[in-house]
């Protein structure tokens, strides 16, 4: 395979004394589906919000398309195509799908002090930015943000994204509040999303919808990578193990931790 | 499902059918129709109540004139609430400007144009303090321009009685300057109509149609994702504190040319009157929503019953009330359009 999109080279990140990744190693490829699984506190978010430049690594390196980069702020990182889409989750309710669209980009027609915004223009954009994600409900981008379900705000953010150059899509927990079917509806939007050559970054509790729209799984456990495997290497059972088994073993662990303090918590690390 | 994508894709193409052909539906659901139903329902009420006096021109005059004052500092007022800031400093911009005015041009006799241009510079450079305090401390700004309210007022009254030894000072205009801030239209109607005129459009450009009102929306929506994006926050707030500052200050110009003296205590009604005027007009008080138009509303109805009452030949004690009574009842109005804005409406299709 090319050379990854993103690439992560034995990133550790701790604050203070305390390790929360420890020598994470992880390849990233357009057009393909990263699904990151883990339980609470098994270092998802900080590993994410590594990638998109709220933390700098405390050592290890970040590559974007086979050169080092050095996120210092999340702009830095959307600089270089990485976009984390729950930063922009339908949070201008009260804005028309057209104008939140463009919010920090706005399009104008005229000339001079007399600009205007090209609302028509931000509205068939974004609606047609939708529409190529799937969501036909939404004709008309002079509706509020507001009136929108979960899963056509997920549409709205990643349709933005992709539009303005990301080609890494973060996708923290988007199917976390759904019920069934708009999570669903949400998977599909990924699907469409990965159609278009984008590298999705999906976070996620559930091994289902890992399963339904992954190509390549990552598994933390404890801040360290578990588990890396690609589609069809593992059963969807082995898989539901290694989570509950994670879970069982950071019992376990914080059960040992209290009479045995220098224990490693890491898990022997699989590649690939 | 594929026939519907299909058919959605030309809609993007093709004009949609109801661009610009407004129903009632529509009409429900835009952020200023509370208040333009409160406008013509106070009007009624007062044409009614108050006879033919209110609706002759010299009962109109009575109620626009203050709603033209009341107007051209609630209207940057409202941008900056949709920004998600309140202002309530305009009160002593009003009175310092005014008397600044004064004393240049009135007790030490400089030309007109100094005096007004020092007044609307005091009005810019404490609206430009305001906006920095704001933005660099992250104190609440109900609290820095309340601080700012006190301390100008205080400010003013030292410095005027050093000055003038008085706390009121008077001035004679004549020319254009009397013509262009303190003349009358047939007799009646303040030149500070057009004024207001001037601010709406001025403002309604550049909420609704530029790409600063954008940001304006942005910034008052969700702040952290509007710098996210890169909008320049703390500019965009600083502008608008300014706006909010010159508003005032040429309202303290308008007043002090028109009455022909200043007073170092005028001005402090309008510092809650202007909030009321904004959330009568639908902008939602923590920001993020509301339009210019809208506060035209707000800021008539205001006008309207704060006037009407004289002309109903009740007692006019109970004007207060009536007003507190209004503002609850368009919040909870306004409250209810909102929600119908958000519902995305019978066009619903089931996928």
């Amino acid at each position: 395979m090319s050379t990854p999109l993103l690439k992560l080279a034995d990133v550790n990140k701790s604050f203070g004394t305390t390790d929360v990744l420890t020598d994470i190693n992880l390849e990233v490829y357009a057009g393909e589906v990263l699904c990151l699984l883990g339980d609470n506190g098994a270092g998802k978010s900080t590993l994410i919000k590594v990638l998109s430049g709220f933390h700098e690594p405390t050592s290890g390196q970040v590559h974007v398309d086979g050169a080092p980069v050095l996120f210092r702020s999340p702009r830095d990182a959307s600089e270089h195509g990485i976009a984390c889409v729950h930063q922009f989750g339908g949070t201008f309710p009260l804005m028309t799908i057209g104008r939140s669209f463009f919010v920090g980009a706005e399009p104008t027609k005229g000339w001079g002090p007399f600009k205007r915004l090209n609302t028509k223009f931000a509205g068939d954009v974004a609606v047609h930015e939708m529409q190529s994600l799937g969501i036909t409900r939404v004709t008309d981008g002079n509706r509020l943000v507001g009136g929108l379900s979960g899963g056509e705000r997920q549409a709205l953010a990643i349709g933005r994204a992709v539009y303005f150059g990301a080609n890494v899509l973060i996708l923290d927990e988007p199917t976390a509040a759904l019920g069934v079917k708009e999570a669903a509806h949400v998977l599909r939007i990924i699907m469409q999303a990965r159609k278009k050559g984008v590298a999705v970054i999906l976070v996620t509790h559930n091994v289902t919808h890992a399963m339904t729209v992954g190509d390549h799984f990552a598994v933390l456990i404890r801040g360290a990578l578990a588990a890396d495997f690609r589609k069809g290497e593992r059963s969807r059972e082995e898989i539901t193990d290694l989570m509950a088994g994670g879970e069982a073993m950071a019992e376990l662990e914080a059960e040992l931790a209290e009479h045995q303090e220098s224990h490693d918590g890491s898990v022997h690390t699989s590649s690939h | 499902m594929s026939v519907q994508t299909a058919d959605s894709a030309n809609k993007v193409t093709a004009p949609r059918p109801y661009a610009g052909r407004a129903t009632v539906t529509d009409l429900l659901k835009r952020p200023e129709t509370g208040a333009l139903i409160g406008t013509i329902g106070v009007f009624v009420f007062f044409a009614v109540f108050g006879g033919s006096n209110f609706t002759a021109a010299s009962g109109t005059a009575t109620w626009l004139n203050p709603a033209a004052e009341l107007g051209i500092i609630a209207v940057p007022v409202g941008l900056l609430m949709i920004a998600g800031e309140l202002d309530l400093s305009v009160g002593s911009i009003l009175a310092s400007s005014s008397m600044t005015l004064a004393i240049i041009s009135g007790y030490w006799d400089y030309p007109i144009l100094v005096g007004i241009l020092a007044a609307l510079a005091l009005g810019a450079v404490t609206g430009f303090l305001n906006g920095v305090i704001v933005t660099r401390t992250q104190v609440p700004s109900f609290v820095v321009t309340l601080a700012t309210n006190f301390g100008l007022a205080g400010l003013a009254l030292g410095v005027t009685r050093a000055i003038t030894g008085s706390t009121s000072v008077a001035i004679t205009t004549d020319g254009w300057a009397k013509t262009a801030f303190g003349s009358y239209v047939s007799d009646k109607f303040e030149v500070a109509i057009f004024w207001w005129l001037a601010v709406l459009v001025v403002v309604g450009f550049i909420l609704h149609l530029s790409k600063y009102g954008n940001w304006i929306f942005a910034v008052g929506g969700d702040l952290v994702s509007a710098r996210a994006t890169g909008i320049p926050t703390n500019r965009v707030k600083i502008a608008l504190f300014i706006g909010s500052g010159l508003g005032a200050a040429l309202v303290g110009v308008i007043q002090t040319i028109t009455y022909n003296s200043a007073q170092v205590a005028n001005g402090q009604a309008f510092v809650f009157n202007t909030i009321i005027a904004v959330v009568i007009g639908g902008v939602l008080l923590t920001g993020g929503y509301g339009s210019v138009i809208g506060v035209l509303f707000g800021t008539l109805t205001f006008s309207i019953v704060g006037q009407g009452i004289y002309y109903t030949g009740w007692n006019p004690d109970w004007a207060a009330l009536f007003l507190g009574a209004l503002l609850l009842v368009a919040v909870l109005m306004n409250n209810t359009f909102r929600r119908m804005a958000l519902s995305y409406g019978p066009r619903k299709k089931k996928d």
